[in-house]
């Protein structure tokens, strides 16, 4: 039984030699947006951010690396070990297995052979990462429940309280888009883009998934999973060490992912506006450059609003979001229809 | 029997509860003034003093480390070991011991000098009765302030220390600057 056609066409070590790459660049953006958030929290707060390690303090996050990863591998004594263990590495394995979507550009020439500039192309695109978000959440709540700590055991309750209250609206809100494309395939759906961004038709949805995707990466203004006011660090609060950076690593990457399908989705992936048709090498740094946008937008939220309370996320999501999308999906539905007939 | 509450009405003014869509159309307005104040800040620019580099100049009346002096002409030192600053001082910071001067031996204009006098920093809270109290003013509050160290023992400023100039000038502003 066939669920879903993967679309492979590439020899087996083009296949290889691109998961190297996406993973590759991937993990070497991360430590760059980690210090490039940091500054520019600081120019939102009248500040200059980190910028002593190295030049413009770039090798911030190297010294904060090489800092975890020679500390003790401690562990709580009420842990369930195997779970504690495996917590970590299902968040970053769910991340960078969600980052193969990203369509960094089109099926290209390389050297006499065709190259798709993405990890997959699966004819369930969105699906595929909302599999993969889902089961992300395993990885925080099997981490808030294996710390055998009440601050992580609260993180992770509201973890999956939040999981539910937007990932329903979330995936209505691109139900739009994939309605107005008639398509699965995040590359068709970029192609659907030609004549105009998705974001302009689909305003509605793209709002109400930008939304959901502070809460999917756990990013202020819906922190409230790792409130470090209230639950220390939430659900990761008794990892230390390179635990506690992949941990992290997963959230940053996470959001690259929301980014990437944000971009994919509703700014036009590597498409670029009034006609400009650039060569084809320059598409990965569009798709990059626009990731780096929504990134920043991302910042600035968070250095503006403070965190929402528990019950406000959960009747947030329920009555706001959820009749939002809802009824994007239905206008858009209704609209699709009696264009096509 | 109850209690009553007066004659007395209370009535309490409310702003009108906000429904679930006009809260979040508030809100939504809200968080744009946010966004707007927060890019105002990256827009005015930073206001951060990179310390170690870049200093603060400090006000001429700015009580730091303290200064023993000499007279220009001479070159004796104005200080007279009358042990009045250690009689002022009130953290009990300062130690001197005086001893006479001789014709051979000539280190103050007057009939004494100080053989010792130590400021144990550590323990100094740079009220400047040390340097009221002196009546030669032989004593007083410099402008240097950076002046951590490794062991206590380094803290405690000889003579010799206190006699000679900083090895980096404070920067200096103006009254009323």
């Amino acid at each position: 039984m066939i669920l879903a056609n993967a679309g492979y066409f590439e020899p087996w070590w083009i296949q290889i030699i691109k998961s190297l790459l996406i993973f590759g660049v991937a993990l070497g953006i991360l430590p760059l947006i980690i210090v490039y958030e940091r500054k520019l929290l600081g120019r939102f707060q009248g500040r200059y951010g980190p910028n002593r390690v190295g030049p413009f303090g770039l090798l911030q996050p190297l010294a904060e690396i090489i800092k975890f990863a020679t500390k003790e591998d401690s562990r709580p004594v009420t842990s369930i070990g195997p779970l504690y263990l495996a917590a970590p590495v299902i968040s970053i394995l769910t991340a960078v297995a969600a980052f193969a979507l990203v369509p960094f550009g089109d099926v290209t020439n390389i050297f006499g052979t065709r190259v798709g500039l993405y990890g997959v192309d699966p004819s369930i695109g969105p699906l595929y990462v909302f599999a993969f978000g889902a089961i992300a959440f395993y990885g925080l709540m099997l981490g808030g429940w294996a710390s055998g700590s009440k601050y992580s055991f609260l993180g992770a309750m509201r973890a999956a309280a939040q999981l539910i209250s937007y990932e329903v609206s979330q995936g209505l809100a691109l139900i739009g888009v994939i309605i107005t494309a008639g398509s699965l395939s995040l590359t068709a759906i970029v192609h659907g883009q030609g004549g105009m961004w998705y974001f302009i038709p689909q305003f509605v949805g793209f709002l109400v998934f930008t939304i959901a995707s502070f809460a999917e990466t756990n990013r202020s203004p819906f922190d409230l999973v790792e409130a470090d006011a209230e639950l220390v660090a939430g659900y990761f609060t008794e990892y230390g060490g390179t635990r506690m950076v992949a941990f992290l690593f997963a959230e940053y990457l996470n959001m690259m992912v929301v980014s990437g399908i944000a971009v994919t989705l509703f700014l036009g992936g590597w498409l670029l506006p009034f006609g400009i048709h650039p060569p084809t090498w320059v598409d990965p740094i569009i798709v990059l450059a626009k990731m780096m946008v929504f990134i920043s937008f991302f910042i600035w939220i968070r250095a503006t609003l403070p965190r929402l309370r528990y019950d406000q996320l959960m009747s947030f999501g329920w009555k706001i979001l959820l009749p939002l999308a809802t009824a994007n999906t239905l206008v858009t539905a209704i609209i699709v229809v009696a264009v096509h007939k | 029997m109850s209690w009553s509450p007066g004659e007395d009405q209370i009535t309490v003014q409310r702003a009108p509860e906000p429904g679930a869509a006009g809260g979040t159309y508030r809100a939504f307005g809200e968080t744009l003034r946010g966004l707007k104040t927060t890019f105002a800040r990256v827009v005015e620019g930073v206001h951060t003093i990179q310390y170690p580099e870049q200093k603060v100049p400090v006000y001429p009346r700015f009580r730091g480390r303290h200064k023993l002096h000499r007279f220009e002409d001479t070159g004796l030192e104005k200080c007279v070991g009358c042990s009045l600053c250690a009689a002022a001082c009130p953290s009990d910071c300062i130690r001197v011991v005086a001893a006479e001067n001789t014709h051979e031996h000539r280190v103050s204009a007057g009939e004494r000098y100080a053989a010792v006098y130590e400021i144990n920093i550590s323990r100094c809270i740079f009220c400047g009765y040390c340097e009221v109290a002196c009546p030669f003013d032989a004593i007083t509050m410099g402008h240097d302030f950076e002046m951590s160290d490794y062991n206590r023992s380094d803290l405690i400023f000889t003579k010799e220390m206190l006699l000679a100039e900083p090895i980096e000038a404070t920067p200096l502003r103006n009254e009323g600057e």
